[in-house]
């Protein structure tokens, strides 16, 4: 039977009430969509009629029955989207890949989606592919994502960040400038925070690209290790209440230039982070 | 034993009565669409709606599902309460007009006509199959998928459910009457499609003799005119 793992995943979450979402959840990451086997396994190990579980994965959205293509691709038709032009976008989309939308490519490359809105409406329209962010997309840049995408989103994923914005931030206690526009990272003015690790203390200079994880130090790190951050100029450590959620480290607040929050994962290495524009007039 | 007032008469039930059963047994009549002895209370077509509580602070609720509670003020047909299954029972007209059940409700209600815009739909999600399926015949074979617009009833993937044993007790308890009297394709609602049952699941030769369920099949008395 190709679903033995299934019976892991089953394992694990049946002890938990309300665990079937959990289950199919994991199912779906592993395979892409959820096979009509895999169904029939877990409503036979959770004791769960068939249709119980079907009624669950079409009731919503990110369950998938139908394979899924390598590269998943979500136009946003927000409102916000929506006028700028998010459904000529996705018409391009649907001439480009000769797919509607929902559908996959016949080589199984692209699965083209419509979502109703991503949170990002000051950037829109915005196209998300496998987790890549392309903001005010044109439908002239529609073929140009999709053959970066063909190519490998990594390959050029500076390409991609530049597009997106530099940041200038300050510190969260004094709100001093934390920019220095003399040592450049990524050609861009850096961000200058004063960090201890273990037993030393020292400078570190972090690229102002908003999804670029460029630093410069002069002490050499280890990865996964957690740094306290401080500021320069009030010598305050910058710590928030929240953590990081990718590796769990405690998230460095900063103010961004403009209003919102700049937080970043504290841990070396990882590159959770996190911009807070709520509670701003844009 | 719980004490409550039903239009003004003091009634006392069991613990865990619900407010239908509570005003059934005093002689209330309350009418109900989706609501069937014998299987669990779902409160879905709202026809049951009555008002409970005193002055300003009344409100509606589905008597079907709600238990009764010590001293709890009930009008099974105050002007409200008509008014609201007025209107329920004109929305179930609009989507599922054939349904001779909800005719008949509607006739009761004295609504003659309905507002909206006519739909010919063949469910109206009553959840009555459902139910019927997992609950009395203990299959488990049909139930509610996708959501919204888009719910609909049927078998996983739309085959034929392994667990279906063609009872037809779906068949039986549907009060749209969807399944007795069309073939799964909507055009052939009034063609005698009864005499030629078939549930959707399952395969059309497979079921040429089987018994209509409906005494008079409204589809074919409208065929005759």
């Amino acid at each position: 039977m190709e679903y033995t793992d299934i019976q892991d995943i089953v394992d694990r979450y049946n002890q938990i009430r309300g665990g079937l979402i959990g289950m199919l959840q994991e199912i779906q990451a592993r395979y892409s969509y959820l096979p009509e086997d895999a169904l029939k396994v877990v409503a036979e190990q959770t004791n769960r009629s068939l249709v119980d579980i079907y009624g669950v994965a079409t009731f919503y959205k990110s369950f998938s029955l139908k394979p899924r293509g390598k590269h998943l691709c979500s136009v946003c038709l927000g409102t916000a989207c929506h006028v700028r032009g998010a459904p000529k976008i996705a018409e391009e989309f649907e001439r480009q890949l000769g797919i509607k939308a929902g559908e996959t490519t016949k080589d199984n490359e692209f699965t083209l989606e419509t979502v109703n809105c991503l949170g990002a409406c000051a950037l829109g329209p915005i196209v998300v592919v496998d987790g890549h962010y392309f903001s005010n997309v044109r439908t002239s840049r529609v073929k140009q994502i999709i053959s970066e995408v063909r190519d490998g989103l990594d390959k050029v994923e500076v390409k991609t960040d530049e597009r997106i914005f530099p940041v200038e931030v300050s510190c969260a206690h004094c709100n001093h400038n934390l920019m220095d526009r003399v040592n450049l990272v990524d050609d861009m003015p850096s961000i200058r925070v004063t960090v201890s690790f273990g037993r030393k203390h020292g400078c570190i200079r972090l690229s102002s690209l908003y999804g670029s994880y460029n630093t410069k130090t002069e002490y050499e790190t280890s990865e996964n290790e957690i740094v306290n951050f401080f500021c320069p100029h009030c010598h305050a450590e910058l710590t928030g209440a929240t953590e990081c959620g990718i590796c769990g480290a405690p998230m460095v607040p900063m103010i961004v230039r403009g209003g919102g929050i700049l937080q970043i994962c504290s841990r070396y290495g990882c590159k959770g982070h996190l911009l807070d524009f709520s509670g701003v007039n844009v | 034993m719980i004490k409550l007032k039903i239009n003004g008469l003091n009634v006392s039930v069991e613990k865990g009565t619900t407010i239908l059963e509570a005003a059934q047994s005093v002689g209330f009549p309350i009418p109900t669409l989706c609501h069937m002895e014998g299987l669990t209370p779902y409160g879905a077509c709202r026809l049951c709606v009555v008002e409970i509580g005193t002055g300003d602070r009344t409100k509606l609720v589905t008597s079907c599902t709600y238990p009764a509670e010590e001293g709890l003020v009930v009008r099974t047909a105050s002007e409200r309460v008509l008014k609201a299954r007025r209107m329920i029972v004109e929305l179930l007209l609009a989507s599922c007009p054939q349904s001779k059940t909800i005719q008949d409700i509607a006739s009761k209600l004295h609504v003659t006509q309905q507002r909206f815009r006519q739909e010919h739909e063949d469910c109206i999600l009553c959840g009555l199959c459902v139910r019927m399926c997992k609950e009395q015949m203990m299959a488990g074979a049909i139930g509610f998928r996708g959501r919204g617009q888009n719910r609909s009833i049927g078998t996983p993937f739309d085959i034929k459910s392994e667990v279906c044993r063609l009872c037809g007790g779906c068949i039986y308890v549907c009060p749209a009457c969807q399944l007795r009297c069309t073939f799964t394709e909507p055009d052939k609602a009034i063609c005698g499609g009864c005499l030629n049952l078939s549930p959707p699941c399952v395969d059309k030769d497979q079921f040429h003799d089987m018994m209509c369920y409906m005494d008079p099949c409204v589809a074919c008395e409208i065929k005759e005119d």
